[in-house]
Order: C-alpha cells, then sequence, then structure tokens
C-alpha cells in the first residue's frame, strides 16, 4: 500500500522583504500560515509548487513543507516550521511581533 | 588602526555601485535568482529563515569609535536596532531588506566597512588575536600581517572559485587567542635566532570532520609569506576535491594526500610564486605598518584602580575576569561581555554599541575589537580609568563579570534564524546561563568554556569546548549531543561524545550534573573542568550525565 501523502503548504522567503510567504488557494501570497492553501493531493501539491516557482520575481526558493490540518488552517508538521510560521525564540521579532501568529 | 588609502575608498564604491545595480536588475526581474545567489553571496548578503541577514566583515576584530557608531547607525536605521557578533569575528544583521542593502553598504563604505568575502568560497574575513598590540606576551602586533593577507586575498582573481570557503588566522604569541589551529591555514608570527618569520599550520577546520591543524612549515622566512600562502592556497586550488561538499576543505585534502605529499605539492609550487612577488610584498606590508596607527601610552598612577577593588566588591570581582594586565604596567586590556545571563550571546543594542564607542575615544584610544567568543574589547584602558569604565558599562547592562567562565557562552544563531541549522543554540545557552546565575556557582566553577552549534557545521565552536553541545534534529525533535575536553587554546583537541543526546528539555540540566560532578570530583579550586576531564577521563562524567537517568527511570 503507498504511504498516506502528508498534506504540504507551498512556502518561500518573499524576494524584497525576505520573510516567510505561504500561497493562497487564490494565488496570492500570505504571510500567515492559516491563510495558507493546504495541499492534501501529491499530483495537485507538485502542480501548486511548479506555479509558485515560476514566479521568480516575487519570491525565493519556494517548497513543499509539512503539515497537520488544524482549527485555524494548516500547522507544522515540524519545528523548523513552527519557527519560520512564527520567528526566532530569543527576541519577539518576526511574525509573532506583527500579531500574524501567537507564539 | 589601519587607516585605508584612496585605493581602498574607490574600491569599494565601485563594488557597491555595481551591487546597487544588480539588486535593481533582480527587482525588476533581469536577473534570476540562480543568477543573483552568487552576486549577494560575494557581498554578505545571505537568505536566512525569516529574513535576508547581512553579514558584515570586521577585519581581525578591529574597530574605532567612527566604525562602531555607523554599526549601531545600520543596526537603528535598517534593522531591528541591535546587531550580533559572531565567532568570525564579523557582525551580523538579521532583519534587512533587500532594498536597503545597497544603501547600508554605502553606509559601511563611509568607514571603510565592507562585506564582501563574508561568503563564498573565497578566502573569508582574517581573523587575529583580540589582544593584539596590547598583550604581554606578544612578540608583534600580528594585525599588519592580517591586514597584508586581507589586502592580497580580497578580490584575488585565481582565488574566487575555491573548492570550498577558506579562514586563515594570525597569532603572535606562544597563548593562542584566535583558535588558530582550527583555521585552514594558521600563521603564527616567531622569531628565531633574531630574525623574524613565520611557522606555517595547515588544515585545520571543524564542522563534520573535525581536525586540529598540523605544522606545514616549521621556519618560514618574513619575505616569503604571501608567495608560500598563495603556493598553498592554489595547491588547495587544484587538489581539492569538488565532488563532494563535506570532503572540499583543505583539512580533507591534507589528510587524503597526506601531509608530507601535500607539503611536496606546495614547495614545487613555490618558486614560481616567489619570483613573481620581486618583493612587493614587503613594500606593501611596510606602507602597511605605517598606516597602522598605535597609541602611545603614557604613564599613569594606577592608584584609583586598586583602590576600587578594596572599597567595591562588585568591581572587584568583575576586575578579576574582565581586566587582563596590558603590556604597559599601568594599563589593562578591559573584556566588554556581551554574555548577560540569559541574553542572546553576541548580540548588541544601537545603544549599547554606541557606549562603548564613546568609552573607546574617552578613556580607550579609540580602539575596539570583537573577540571570536562573542564579546568586545577595549585594549588600551589606563587602569586608573577602569573603574570609571566599569561604571558606564554597568549603567548600560554590559558590566557582566563572566569572561572566561561558564556562563561565557558561545552559541551560533542556531534555529532561531539559521536557514542551515537543525536545532537551536540560542535558548540553550540562555538556559544554561540563566541556571549558573541562580545557583550562584560560576566562580567557584571557574574557567569553563561551553560552545554551542545547533548544526554539524560547528559554527559555534563545539569541538573545542571543554563541554561541547550540537544540536541536532532526530526523528523531527531537537536533540543535542555532548563532548567533554575539547580545547581551543594553543593545545587545541577535539572533544569526545559522552553518548546518548539529550531532549532540548533535558539539555541545560545535564549540563548542570556535569558541572556539580566537577565540583565534587576536583582535588581543589586551581584544577578547572579541562583539567580535571583529563586527569579523570570520561567515566565519572558519563556516570553523572547517564546514571542519574537511569536512576531516575529505576524509581518510576
Amino acid at each position: 500500500m503507498p504511504r498516506a501523502f502528508t498534506p504540504k503548504v507551498v512556502t518561500a522567503n518573499a524576494l524584497v522583504e525576505g520573510d516567510v510567504v505561504y500561497l493562497t488557494t487564490d494565488d496570492r501570497w500570505t504571510r500567515d500560515l492559516a491563510e495558507a492553501e493546504l495541499l492534501t493531493d501529491e499530483a495537485d501539491a507538485d502542480l501548486r509548487l511548479l506555479q509558485a516557482q515560476a514566479r521568480t520575481s516575487e519570491v525565493v526558493g519556494a517548497y513543499l513543507a509539512d503539515m497537520r490540518p488544524g482549527a485555524s488552517g494548516p500547522e507544522p508538521a515540524h519545528f523548523r516550521e513552527a519557527f519560520r510560521a512564527t520567528g526566532p525564540s530569543n527576541r519577539f521579532h518576526g511574525k509573532q511581533s506583527e500579531g500574524l501568529r501567537r507564539a | 588602526m589601519y587607516r585605508y588609502t584612496e585605493f581602498d575608498t574607490a574600491f569599494l564604491a565601485e563594488r557597491n555601485r555595481q551591487f546597487r545595480a544588480q539588486v535593481e536588475r533582480r527587482i525588476d526581474g533581469h536577473l534570476t535568482e540562480d543568477e543573483f545567489r552568487p552576486l549577494r553571496l560575494m557581498n554578505g548578503l545571505y537568505l536566512q529563515l525569516h529574513a535576508y541577514m547581512l553579514r558584515v566583515a570586521v577585519p581581525y576584530g578591529s574597530l574605532d569609535a567612527a566604525k562602531m557608531r555607523q554599526l549601531a547607525y545600520l543596526a537603528e536605521r535598517w534593522d531591528k536596532g541591535y546587531g550580533h557578533f559572531t565567532t568570525r569575528t564579523n557582525i551580523q544583521y538579521n532583519w534587512p531588506k533587500l532594498r536597503d542593502v545597497p544603501d547600508m553598504l554605502d553606509a559601511l563604505a563611509d568607514v571603510g566597512m565592507h562585506a564582501i568575502q563574508t561568503s563564498g568560497n573565497t578566502i573569508r574575513n582574517v581573523t587575529s588575536d583580540h589582544f593584539a598590540g596590547a598583550a604581554p606576551d606578544e612578540i608583534t602586533d600580528p594585525r599588519p600581517v592580517a591586514e597584508l593577507i586581507r589586502q592580497w586575498s580580497t578580490d584575488h582573481p585565481e582565488f574566487q572559485f575555491l573548492p570550498r570557503k577558506f579562514k586563515i588566522a594570525v597569532i603572535a604569541s606562544e597563548t593562542d587567542r584566535a583558535v588558530m589551529k582550527s583555521h585552514d591555514i594558521g600563521v603564527k608570527i616567531v622569531e628565531r635566532d633574531g630574525a623574524r618569520g613565520y611557522e606555517i599550520w595547515v588544515g585545520g577546520g571543524m564542522g563534520r570532520t573535525p581536525m586540529v591543524a598540523r605544522l606545514l612549515r616549521e621556519f618560514l622566512p618574513e619575505a616569503d609569506l604571501l608567495p608560500y600562502l598563495e603556493a598553498t592556497v592554489a595547491t588547495y586550488n587544484r587538489l581539492g576535491r569538488r565532488d563532494n561538499k563535506y570532503k572540499a576543505r583543505i583539512k580533507i585534502t591534507v589528510h587524503e594526500n597526506g601531509l608530507d605529499a601535500f607539503r611536496d605539492e606546495v614547495e614545487a609550487e613555490f618558486p614560481d610564486r616567489r619570483a613573481a612577488f620581486t618583493g612587493v610584498d614587503q613594500a606593501w606590508l611596510s606602507d602597511i605598518r605605517a598606516r597602522f596607527v598605535t597609541p602611545t601610552l603614557s604613564e599613569r598612577d594606577a592608584a584609583p584602580y586598586y583602590a576600587a577593588r578594596v572599597t567595591d566588591p562588585v568591581f572587584r570581582a568583575w576586575a578579576d575576569t574582565n581586566v587582563v594586565p596590558h603590556r604597559h604596567p599601568d594599563h589593562g586590556i578591559v573584556s566588554i561581555s556581551l554574555k548577560a545571563h540569559g541574553a542572546t550571546p553576541g548580540d548588541a543594542s544601537a545603544d549599547q554599541m554606541r557606549l562603548v564607542a564613546d568609552l573607546a575615544e574617552q578613556y580607550g584610544h579609540d580602539d575596539i575589537r570583537v573577540s571570536h567568543a562573542q564579546n568586545l574589547v577595549l585594549p588600551h584602558v589606563a587602569l586608573a580609568d577602569i573603574p570609571a569604565v566599569h561604571a558606564a558599562l554597568r549603567e548600560a547592562g554590559l558590566a557582566t563579570g563572566n569572561i572566561g567562565l561558564a556562563s561565557d557562552i558561545i552559541a551560533c544563531p542556531g534555529m532561531d534564524y539559521c536557514a542551515l541549522a537543525t536545532a537551536r543554540s540560542i535558548p540553550v545557552a540562555q538556559g544554561i546561563a540563566t541556571r549558573l546565575e541562580e545557583l550562584k556557582i560560576e566562580h567557584d566553577v571557574g574557567h569553563l568554556q561551553i560552545k554551542i552549534s545547533g548544526c554539524i557545521n560547528a559554527c559555534g565552536h563545539h569541538h573545542v569546548g571543554h563541554i561541547g553541545i550540537l544540536g541536532l534534529d532526530r526523528a523531527g525533535v531537537e536533540n543535542y549531543q555532548i563532548t567533554l575536553g575539547g580545547d581551543a587554546s594553543e593545545s587545541t583537541a577535539v572533544g569526545t561524545r559522552t553518548g546518548p543526546g539529550f531532549a532540548y528539555d533535558e539539555i541545560v540540566p545535564a549540563v548542570e550534573r556535569l558541572i556539580l560532578a566537577y565540583l565534587d570530583l576536583r582535588e581543589g579550586p586551581d584544577e578547572t573542568f579541562l583539567q580535571a576531564y583529563t586527569r579523570l577521563g570520561m567515566a565519572p562524567f558519563k556516570s553523572a550525565l547517564y546514571d542519574h537517568e537511569a536512576r531516575a527511570h529505576a524509581a518510576e
């Protein structure tokens, strides 16, 4: 039996600001993980990644990140993505300070 | 402090003009990221976890007040009001915007600073002894030689695409304060039969395969330095592996070819290189020496210093750790700890930077150093002025008296910032320092170096920590391996792993158990942690780390 597909979001860093962004269903880049499109189908995820990677004047380094479905949108499956979605733990900077994520 | 020439100024201006145009072409879509990435890295601009990061070179860790004030200005104008001093004696800004970076580089150029070759497979910032020019045991100030190497290696056309990055350190004393033997090339200025020359060490490094440098040339005559370095780097450029990033450093080249075979290749390369130089480098060196302004120190009555030691126990405790003898007996070398208990190692706010600049101007002959241990140094302060310096530092939260103690921890940025990290390191350092402060034991513990890296690349020097901590990702959770017995001094040694790693919430208690075990095991207060470990070996420390766990499990 094939392994179950872990849900994903498309994420990258914004070209000018450098901060973490996520692809939404309506093709926007959002700063808030809760607004990201959760991709539950592998072929769909690969296609969305290719589309995102073509937007080279908007973002850098687009990739698929593992997520879990949560009550208010996707939640990181790995701690690295949790830090990307929140900000550093030693200073109240980044997304947590911009009200985009509750630390 | 070295004074730059008009050539340097024009060079930086042209370089910044080019980069500004490259940034514009990237933003308007004429350059792809694949095209732009090597260009931004050449100018010290990384893309990290949450933002861009600009790494600014501080050549051999030397700053003056004007440079430090400009670093503070950058922090406030384009970042979040602080900067992070690194183990390579550079400073990093964690939150710049791409569009602002050309302006930041122009502002740096106004004070003769830049971010060139702080990334990429080039010869990186040359490091040196942070007590250079002040240490009683040095035979000469090593920084003119470091500056000569900086000038030679900057934009060196042959060495812009080495197999991997390349790091050089220069020292001039028996005591090694620059971790010289952990560099790709270590240069030690020595004297033999009255003649000045160099010991050349090669193939040191940390990373996933830590190695202590080996002696390539026992005595290199003074005039042969640059041709010999060039022969060495050229040999590495030719023999070094490009098929595997993890085997690409010169330490692997030396290891795989053998030191003797590598030396033979260097010696075979040397004559042509020597002939090409025609002595021009020696003219550069004497010119650099002339442009290095070293302060003339006057005789000063040191009585106020000794009086303050008697009347003020806080001052005395701070001075015991943070002030060391200067070669001028009326002066001291003052280390400013960037390791307040619970703070981020190496971070300084713009206000703190400006205060240090003021103190350097008022009391320190306009001289400031960055140490590889992520602290700052005022190398020339009259003993009589040190009480006033201490009082000013206290008001700015910079008077932590812990240099060389267990809370003076080196930590890389780790997963709080770094895109390569596998685990966090800063909060582990914060946790250990906070716990030590609660226990009030670190002055009793004495000299103990804890060094933490958040990945195998070992930017936090964990291999040479008396206690080294390496953060890894084990099945999706942070896990911390401990090594013991590493040594960053002239008796450089790589630490030995204790055994299985510890979870994030277990690592601080584990380090506490090690330190308490040392206090029980030592023969007396004069026996340091490292000495006790060398005498006793791993067994009792391993027991302190793991038997506790076994006991806890048995009790469940």
